[in-house]
């Protein structure tokens, strides 16, 4: 449906494009979120360049909703600069004030030439940048989920470290807070180290688990009913005097050799699979230490 | 009972509970609970912000600092819009859950608080008010 007006419009769009150009990268720079600094004026020109492009694009298809398949590579391209704004930290106004910042120089281009047919276009290619603004939006959000939700996953991984202590004796230190999705991660962690390790003892310390409550617990218990699946028997370990008495009150128990200390537990592991911790020799004087 | 200060704060996802938790803490720590009783009260925040969060739906939780003459304390209210809870002597009861839960959240919350008291509604909601003092 390209029509004599669409012709008109998209003639005074490139006639004006230096002007509109101008305005708006100006327009961008200054106010108070200004995109220089973080990105350069070379590299803001190209995509508003690009973008002013991929809208005359559309607009000489007839389009005029930002939805509809004539206006894909100019959203795909707001995306694209949407993402890396999301990665570069920028703040989502900062993100959407790009698309907005050009309203105002095409809606003065079209009033500015005076043609009662061509100002009338102002309002619904306004109404075109608002949407492609939300668009930009949802991009961000969504990047921003996506970067949030990996650093989730990459703690989760890094803060599990199963270590081994001994020949057939694992220790898993566990910090933090154990929801849902780090729990899983400990749990096949845990497992996969006992079978790959052939580990008779798996010690689980908890002295860096500030609450345990019922999930936590049951975690703890299925963890340690797996890992006897598995062939091998778990101790407990950190279990503080507060928390000691606060799972009292719970009513939860684990039914599982428990320790003051990681320490006390390894030896209790040594122990059971029948080694001992002997000194060598006698204690050197302190006063020999010293030299 | 005067209210020195007040948080409230939304339950609906996991991080939510876990900021529960440490609001409650900050504030027992304040009224200068003793290391058990505040490992006591931030279980029991955490298991009934669970709770709101699992079969309430989400909601709120309203943290309070009160004072009652010279004594202080901190209650907490958790309240959701759920579907409630039909009948409460089975929910309290342990290891009753219709989540695949423990089933002690609910007794244990009330075993680690001073004081202690819900309400339910089918089909309105539920409010848990739970108190420990200095
Ligand atoms: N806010 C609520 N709204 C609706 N139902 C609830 C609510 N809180 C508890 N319940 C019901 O009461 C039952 C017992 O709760 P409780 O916290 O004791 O155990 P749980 O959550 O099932 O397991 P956990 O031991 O992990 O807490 C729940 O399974 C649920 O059916
Ligand atoms: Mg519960």
């Amino acid at each position: 449906m390209v029509t004599d007006s669409s012709d008109a419009l998209l003639s005074v769009l490139a006639k004006e494009e230096p002007r509109i150009l101008r305005s708006w990268l100006e327009s961008l720079n200054a106010g108070d979120s200004p995109q220089t600094g973080r990105i350069r004026d070379a590299e803001l020109r190209t995509q508003a360049q690009a973008m002013l492009q991929h809208l005359r694009d559309a607009l000489g298809s007839g389009a005029s909703d930002a939805k509809s398949e004539a206006f894909a590579p100019l959203r795909d391209m707001l995306g694209d600069i949407s993402r890396s704004r999301a990665l570069q930290g920028f703040t989502p106004a900062e993100t959407a004030h790009f698309i907005l910042a050009a309203k105002d120089p095409i809606v003065e281009a079209l009033n500015g030439t005076g043609d009662p047919s061509l100002a009338a276009r102002a309002w619904p290619i306004s109404r075109l940048l608002d949407q492609l603004s939300l668009h930009t939006m949802e991009v961000f959000l969504a990047s921003r989920e996506e970067v949030i939700g990996r650093q989730g996953q990459e703690i989760a991984e890094l803060s599990t470290p199963v270590v081994q202590l001994w020949d057939g004796i694992l220790a898993l230190p566990l910090i933090g807070t154990l929801d849902s999705s780090r729990t899983s991660v400990v749990m096949e962690n845990l497992l996969q180290a006992i079978v790959d390790e052939e580990a008779e003892i798996a010690i689980i310390d908890i002295t860096g688990v500030p609450t345990v409550d019922t999930l936590v617990a049951q975690h703890l218990l299925k963890t340690i009913a797996a890992a006897r699946l598995m062939g091998a028997d778990c101790i407990v370990s950190g279990i503080r005097p507060q928390i000691a008495q606060t799972m009292v009150h719970l009513g939860v128990e684990l039914n599982v050799v428990s320790k003051a200390t990681l320490a006390d537990a390894f030896a209790l592991a040594l122990r059971r699979t029948g080694r001992a911790v002997v000194r060598a020799k006698a204690p050197a004087p302190t006063g020999e230490d010293r030299t | 009972m005067p209210v020195a200060k007040t948080d409230r704060l939304p339950i609906r996802s996991g991080e939510d509970v876990v900021r529960v938790r440490q609001t409650v803490r900050t504030r027992a720590i304040e009224i200068g609970l003793s290391l058990v009783d505040q490992t006591k009260i931030v279980t029991a925040a955490s298991e009934l912000a669970r709770n709101t969060l699992d079969y309430g739906g989400g909601g709120e939780a309203r943290v309070e600092v009160v004072h009652e003459g010279a004594r202080r304390g901190v209650r907490l209210t958790f309240e959701d819009q759920g579907p409630g809870i039909p009948d409460l002597a089975k929910a309290l009861a342990d290891h009753f859950t219709t989540g695949g839960g423990l089933g002690l959240g609910l007794g244990g919350a009330k075993r680690l608080s001073n004081e202690f008291h819900i309400e339910s509604t089918v089909g309105v909601g539920t409010r848990v008010t739970i108190a420990r003092w200095k």
